[in-house]
């Protein structure tokens, strides 16, 4: 038999039909819904009289519009967003779906849960109706992002209509430096290959450095495999995917586990197996980063400065004089001059509790710089729960924090958390988009101790400096 | 998805040529939860005026035109966004058939998947149609989808082209969820020997 890939196998695993033209019905082990892509999937069954296929494999959560406000339970204001939550409400118990409601402590952003719970597991296939589904692949698991349209072909057959992207493999050697985290490997790619640079491909992430992050560490690198334009990034299965899984409320027990673990064992890219494009960097290379635009490409280490438009090439000239301009920055500046307004600590890439414990270890006894606005949102109930537990919460408050209930939150501004004009914002979500987290608002991408930095000192801040 | 067989039906006249996607539903009816009920905001800002009241003079306001099916169109339909709003509302509202001497790409595509029929014409015989759709509630079109002909009101035979696949797929009634569940055998197959190998899942 010829090598294989890692994506191969999974793929191969998964064909349930195969059309002469190559296009292959994709059997999906578990789809993820949320409250913003799935109204008119559901409606979409009820007009044409169908069900749920696997309702079993079917999860719910709503997330991208709740509050995260401690007064939650009197309800949404917001019109639209009510309307969302409710239908999904609806529809999950409707048509008999694993359901997580607003007040279900076990409830949050819907990346943050599936593992969270078990869901996602080694070798499957995951899909939801959001493209951060990237995060699943730090289990070895083909994750990616579907339209609407997907969903309701999902939550109907089971199986997509796929086409197989190519294989890119995406190394990195070495071991990382002190206060070098995920977050800054993630970025660190993405400034390497471009936010188009993983078009067509699946990624698959190996090396030294990947193989000593833990299985957070790891979601939040596959998490931004979309940022560099891949559909899905993954991660082999080792022992830390192992010792993460075991126990959870939906991992398999006893000889299922045995039986499980067995194929898990053989879920790796066999030694001759073939990548259609490769980029190695060194760990020791990368830098704790920040983003200066409104691209997740435009990073730079933190000891760097803001380019000058000319520095580019092509179309990327434009591009940057007019980020420059958004992000109301002068070429030349050093990073470490920005000062920033608020920060938000949260999100799929980084609201899990190694984040929130990095973000304590960098606060404890500390405050926050005055009139910072400074919010920290846990990825779940749970992580939330955790937190407390173990006295993040009082670390927190005391530093002069917001604690939050969980949600997406100020990621995408979907709910009353947002940014107002010109506001700057330190935060360790994925997009720096224009308006990403509020009409004219200013984001820069930062990795949880860096975030947590900038709140103390007022400015982007080399975390460096202060271990 | 309905199926799309044999149409004899009412034709509206719409001559204005790059009627966008917008024009088809404004986006202010997007924010909807719901796929269906566009149908009554179809044309919305040349159907009603500011007030809600209907403007008398549109074409599918006339009493002849309002029970519409087909609808004859002026040059580049549907241009615009690959938002399915549009041909939703167009189909809500009862249309089944678009004929134009061109579409939007996406837009074109977008019907077949919401059981409507667009033919593609050259302009005289998008003229004739136009000319027999002005006649009003009496003159009934036919749009034959198995033999590919439309029949005027006066007896004119037109044949028509499309894609052999997107036939298919219209006559039968299929969507894309319906084209994958007549592969329904191989899921199930699928599912019972992943239920043996892979249990845990
Ligand atoms: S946290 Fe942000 S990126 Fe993640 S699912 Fe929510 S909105 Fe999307």
């Amino acid at each position: 038999m010829s090598p294989k890939t890692l994506y191969d196998k999974i793929w191969d695993a998964h064909v349930a039909h195969e059309a002469e033209d190559g296009t292959c019905l994709l059997y999906i082990d578990r789809h993820l819904v949320h409250e913003v892509t799935s109204p008119q999937a559901f409606e979409g069954l009820r007009m044409s009289g169908r069900k749920v296929h696997a309702p079993d494999k079917t999860i719910a959560v709503p997330d991208h519009n709740v509050p995260t406000t401690l007064d939650r339970a009197k309800g949404i204001e917001n019109e639209e967003s009510r309307i969302q939550v409710d239908a999904l409400d609806k529809n999950a118990r409707e048509f008999g779906v694993h359901y997580y409601p607003v007040s279900d402590v076990r409830q949050g952003i819907v990346h943050i849960v599936g593992p969270e719970q078990g869901w996602t597991l080694p070798g499957m296939t995951v899909v939801c109706g959001d493209s951060h589904t990237a995060t699943h692949g730090a289990f070895g698991a083909l994750a990616h992002g579907i339209g609407t349209s997907e969903v309701e072909h999902v939550l109907a057959t089971q199986t997509l209509i796929q086409k197989k992207s190519k294989n890119m493999k995406v190394e990195i050697t070495g071991k990382l430096n002190p206060g070098v985290t995920a977050k800054d490997i993630t970025l660190a790619v993405i400034g390497e290959t471009g936010t188009a640079g993983g078009t067509g491909y699946v990624i698959e992430y190996c090396g030294e450095a990947i193989r000593d992050l833990s299985m957070e560490g790891r979601m939040t690198v596959c998490n931004m495999a979309i940022e560099g334009g891949a559909r899905a990034g993954l991660i082999a299965p080792d022992e830390t995917t192992y010792a993460y899984v075991k126990g959870r409320p939906h991992a398999p027990k006893g000889a299922q586990w045995e039986a499980a673990l067995n194929w898990w064992k053989t879920l790796f890219t066999d030694p001759d197996a073939k990548f259609d494009k490769v980029v190695t960097l060194r760990a020791e290379d990368i830098q704790p980063v920040v983003t200066w635009g409104t691209s997740p490409e435009d990073v730079l280490p933190i000891t760097g400065t803001v380019p000058f438009p000319e520095d580019f090439k092509g179309g990327k000239i434009e591009a940057a004089k007019r980020a420059i301009e958004y992000m109301g920055l002068t070429p030349g500046q050093k990073l470490t001059d920005i000062e920033i307004d608020t920060v938000f600590i949260g999100s799929c890439t980084n609201g899990r509790i190694e984040d929130l414990r990095a973000v304590a270890d960098v606060v404890k006894g500390k405050k926050i710089k005055d009139g910072m606005r400074a919010m920290i949102v846990p990825g779940s109930g749970l992580v939330r729960a955790q937190a407390e537990e173990e006295g993040l919460e009082e670390i927190f408050k005391e530093a002069g924090f917001e604690w939050r209930l969980a949600g997406c939150s100020m990621c995408l501004a979907m709910n009353p958390d947002q940014l107002s004009e010109g506001e700057r914002c330190a935060a360790t979500s994925n997009r720096n988009f224009e308006g990403r987290q509020g009409y004219k608002g200013r984001t820069h991408l930062v990795s949880p101790a860096m975030a947590a930095a900038a709140a103390l000192t007022g400015k982007l801040t080399d975390i460096r400096d202060l271990i | 998805m309905e199926k799309f067989q044999k149409l004899t039906g009412i034709a509206a006249p719409m001559p204005l040529v790059n009627i966008d996607t917008d024009m088809i539903i404004p986006k202010v009816f997007l924010k909807s939860i719901q796929r269906t009920g566009f149908g009554k905001n179809l044309f919305d800002e040349m159907r009603y005026n500011r007030d809600g009241s209907e403007v008398a003079d549109f074409v599918l306001n006339k009493p002849q035109y309002r029970n519409a099916e087909i609808l004859v169109a002026g040059d580049n339909f549907g241009c615009g966004s690959s938002r399915e709003h549009a041909p939703r509302a167009i189909a809500d509202f009862g249309i089944k058939c678009v004929v134009s001497t061109s579409f939007a790409d996406i837009f074109f595509n977008n019907c077949f998947k919401n059981g409507i029929l667009p033919i593609v014409l050259p302009q005289e015989q998008v003229d004739l149609l136009m000319a027999d759709a002005e006649k009003g509630e009496n003159a009934r079109m036919t749009v034959d989808l198995e033999a590919q002909e439309i029949t005027t009101s006066d007896g004119v035979v037109i044949a028509f082209d499309v894609d052999a696949f997107k036939k298919t797929c219209l006559l039968e009634g299929l969507d894309d969820i319906g084209k994958t569940l007549q592969k329904e055998a191989s899921i199930l197959s699928y599912e019972g020997k992943m239920a043996q190998e892979r249990p845990w899942v």
